[in-house]
């Protein structure tokens, strides 16, 4: 490959990370807060109690502001594959072509349209029409999260597909099988799980603001306790669910997760290694110095305290032999810093809410002012959690776009010049993180305005404001 | 190929034909109200409701546009891949323009500073104005042809989309979205700015009606050839122009629902002569006429046209019911001289009777 070549795929791979690690911060916030804000309104709908409702539209309005970044950002998306990776899109478009289309159709217009009827429609539908439709929109999300999940489930394990000698291109022949795979079935309740996490640590840190201002106490300790409870269930689920997902990944990509463990050497029985050092090399064969624990990979990995665990030199030389000479190792040190970083969150967000709860039953949530001022800078923790998971999947996933069949390197767009990506790629930077300062005063300045005052006495509000 | 291997990617030319013709008949009247907004809105309360007649629909307009590349992806992953990668800046300009649009609306209300709003009104008007145009571009390249190599890839450079023809497809373009904006503010507005809107729509319509003419003579003289194609193509285009002077007679005479159905049937039409001309090509090379990418070279297999048709055949009538129940919600005229600040409605009896 030319240098020119080279170049191109290296900054069309920039751009596409940023541009998708930037989209996915709104996306778990888009399905986390949907969901949480129609389970508000279910509860105004059912209890007709003023709380609920000044919360529904208070958290509503976050929602908004985020849900407008993620679906422009997500347009970007869809577009960039045909863009930077025409090469990818005409080997892979017959099979993951697919899902992605019937995103568009079933999810994306389900989402887009009942958003507009959400917000506008409060006074011209009735409660019980008004309440279907953000069940509609949150519905729409994780249905859209699913067909996404398929089509990159299918590049980390491609199922339901054959190879056309004559064009040498991948073929769907199930439908079915991309749609139920289990890595498919596995990461989409992962992502869900996070998306959970993320809206109860979301909501948990405005409310605690909100207690620190004494601003509100009762409605906003009703509201931290509510985020407290969602938080621990999500952090439980999905430490859970990513405890399988990694030995479903281990059967399945074993090159990803020997790399996230740093595990090098084939063992017998396999420790765990908690912190590593490797030498500073670009591609390490070893770890300089670890600190372990014995046994306790091979329990992880099968259930079993001395299986033996293949390492990443182990399956360098089974893919050499499979597909000839090359590297196959991913970047080792990001995998495995990305990965301990998101476990890290997973368990100390599960901690935080335990505690959270612990101090609601003894009624000393309010007044545990050093709990609530952490509470607001650990927002940054499952966003980190959230783009270390991708950056593991993704990462790890190297030097392949379509795990055994596609190399990143054969991906890209031949029709696009260098100067061309390093035109949009500068765009993309300075148009983003122009958008992210806008966003981020936005919210703060909608969260410090706090909820609108609630109704006066006798009056019974019939519905949930979310205009301006 | 069997019958219902050519049947599967005509029914996938047509149904690709049909999300375009519905995006930018969607999308293209809220171009239009973009683009006038600071004409035709004067002051807060006015511009409030310009915005607010697509306010609650344009997200859902916009996933049009999803659908249709979703389904080029699927459907013919080598014209995705030739057109996404060939037209790499213009696709560019249009999601940037895009990304300030959508922000813009939802961003716009959410302070009161005149400052903050005037900054953001004018992200609108230039959000709309730059898609309205490149569409138009790209669409008057496809079928114009621009350098396409003998592997399928494009093979010229960004000053191969700025052509002459391509720059008149762009402008008509601009130009028929603007008028399709200002008769569907008609259809949605009151009072004051109901009037303002329909004036804009009258003087429009000139230049709109003059641009899409005299694109369709260039492609007219470009084709140099009349076959049968070639004739049901230059039928549906005057078709059109028929259907834009009808509707221009139409909102004089303040039939405001006729007349946004003929600037709607006029982009239909407009669009179906586009397909028609280009079949069964999809990307037409200049560099060669055997170079041109075809439903036939360009398409997925037989199994995957098949899965996804059922899909859409499913999934498509309960799309059009809920977003056409949308509109139907929606569908009270808006004005800007009632309470200040406030959304503010108008029943059925306000409809002008002048």
């Amino acid at each position: 490959m030319s240098a020119l070549a080279a170049t191109t795929v290296e900054l069309s791979r920039w751009q596409f990370a940023i541009t998708i690690i930037y989209h996915f911060l709104f996306v778990p916030i888009t399905i986390g807060m949907g969901l949480f804000v129609a389970g508000l309104q279910t509860a105004w709908y059912r209890t007709r109690q003023e709380q609920y409702r000044r919360l529904t539209a208070f958290f509503g309005k976050i929602l908004l502001i985020n849900v407008a970044l993620g679906v422009v950002t997500g347009i970007v998306q869809e577009f960039q594959f045909g863009m930077n990776w025409a090469a990818y899109s005409r080997y892979v478009g017959d099979v993951f072509g697919a899902p992605l289309a019937i995103e568009g159709l079933v999810a994306f217009f389900l989402e887009s349209v009942f958003i507009g009827l959400w917000v506008f429609g409060a006074g011209r539908l009735s409660p019980r029409v008004h309440l279907a439709t953000i069940w509609a929109v949150a519905l729409g999300s994780i249905f859209s999260a699913y067909f996404i999940l398929a089509a990159n489930s299918w590049m980390q394990h491609p199922v339901g597909y054959r190879l056309n000698k004559v064009s040498g291109r991948a073929e769907m022949t199930s439908l079915w099988a991309i749609m139920t795979q289990g890595n498919l079935l596995e990461s989409f309740a992962h992502v869900m799980a996070a998306a959970v996490v993320t809206a109860g640590a979301l909501a948990l840190a405005v409310s605690a603001y909100h207690l620190l201002i004494k601003n509100e106490v009762e409605l906003f300790a009703h509201a931290a306790r509510i985020s407290l409870v969602v938080l621990l269930v999500g952090a439980i689920s999905v430490v859970t669910v990513g405890h399988f997902l990694g030995q479903l990944v281990a059967r399945e990509q074993p090159m990803k997760m020997a790399a996230a463990e740093a595990i090098f050497k084939t063992e017998k029985p396999a420790s765990v290694s908690l912190f590593a050092i490797g030498p500073f090399e670009k591609h390490p064969s070893k770890t300089e110095f670890s600190v372990t624990v014995p046994h306790l990979l091979s329990f992880l990995t099968d259930w079993h305290w001395s299986s033996e665990v293949y390492g990443i030199n182990y399956w360098q030389r089974d893919y050499q032999k499979e597909y000839g000479a090359g590297n196959y190792k991913p970047i080792v040190a990001l995998n495995y810093w990305s990965f301990r970083l998101m476990v890290g969150v997973g368990f100390l967000l599960m901690a935080w809410s335990a505690l959270g709860l612990w101090l609601a039953r003894k009624r000393r949530l309010e007044h545990s002012r050093r709990f609530l001022r952490w509470s607001i800078p650990l927002l940054a923790l499952p966003f980190l959690a959230n783009t270390f998971g991708w950056l593991l999947r993704e990462v790890g996933r190297q030097p392949w776009v379509v795990e055994g069949l596609l190399r990143t390197s054969d991906a890209f767009s031949h029709a696009v010049s260098v100067r061309a990506v390093a035109f949009t790629l500068a765009g993309f930077i300075l148009v983003y993180t122009l958008l992210a300062g806008i966003e981020a005063g936005l919210i703060i300045y909608v969260v410090k305005r706090g909820p609108a005052p609630p109704a006066g006495k006798g009056e019974q509000p019939q519905q949930i404001e979310l205009g301006y | 190929m069997d019958g219902t291997f050519l049947s599967l990617q005509g029914f996938w030319f047509v149904l690709i034909a049909v999300l375009w013709a519905g995006y930018l008949v969607l999308e293209g009247f809220d171009f239009g109200v973009g683009m006038l907004l600071r004409l035709i809105g004067r002051d807060e309360a006015e511009r409030k409701a310009v915005i607010g007649t697509i306010e609650p629909v344009w997200d859902g307009n916009e996933v049009w546009l999803i659908v249709a590349g979703g389904a080029t992806f699927a459907a013919f992953p080598d014209w995705y891949a030739t057109l996404f990668s060939g037209y790499y800046i213009v696709f560019f300009l249009i999601l940037i323009a895009l990304i300030f649009r959508a922000v813009a609306i939802e961003y716009r209300a959410k302070r009161p500073e005149p400052r903050w709003r005037s900054v953001w009104e004018l992200a609108i008007v230039l959000g709309s104005a730059v898609p309205a145009f490149l569409w138009g571009l790209t669409f008057a390249n496809i079928i114009h042809g621009v350098p396409i190599d003998s592997h399928g890839e494009f093979s010229g450079g960004l000053l191969d989309l700025f052509n002459g023809y391509a720059i008149l497809g762009g402008l008509a373009s601009l130009g028929l979205f603007a008028f399709h904006g200002a008769v569907f503010l008609t259809l949605r507005t009151a009072g004051e700015l109901r009037r303002r809107a329909k004036a804009f729509a009258v003087r429009l319509v000139v230049p709109a009606a003059a641009l899409v003419l005299a694109l369709f003579v260039w492609s007219a003289a470009n084709s140099g050839k009349s076959d049968g194609k070639w004739l049901a193509a230059a039928a549906l285009a005057t078709v059109a122009a028929v259907l834009l002077t009808l509707s221009l007679w139409l909102v004089v005479r303040d039939r405001d629902g006729a007349a946004f159905a003929a600037t709607a049937l006029a982009i239909c039409s407009s669009v179906a002569a586009f397909f028609v001309a280009l079949y069964p090509s999809v990307l037409v090379s200049s560099s060669k006429p055997a170079f041109s990418l075809t439903v036939f070279s360009s398409s997925s297999s037989h199994h995957t046209l098949a899965m996804m048709a059922i899909v859409a055949l499913i999934f498509t009538p309960i799309v059009l019911a809920y977003q056409g129940w949308t509109y139907w919600v929606f569908r009270a005229r808006l004005r800007g001289d009632s309470i200040p600040g406030g959304e503010l409605l108008s029943g059925s009896s306000d409809r002008p009777t002048s």
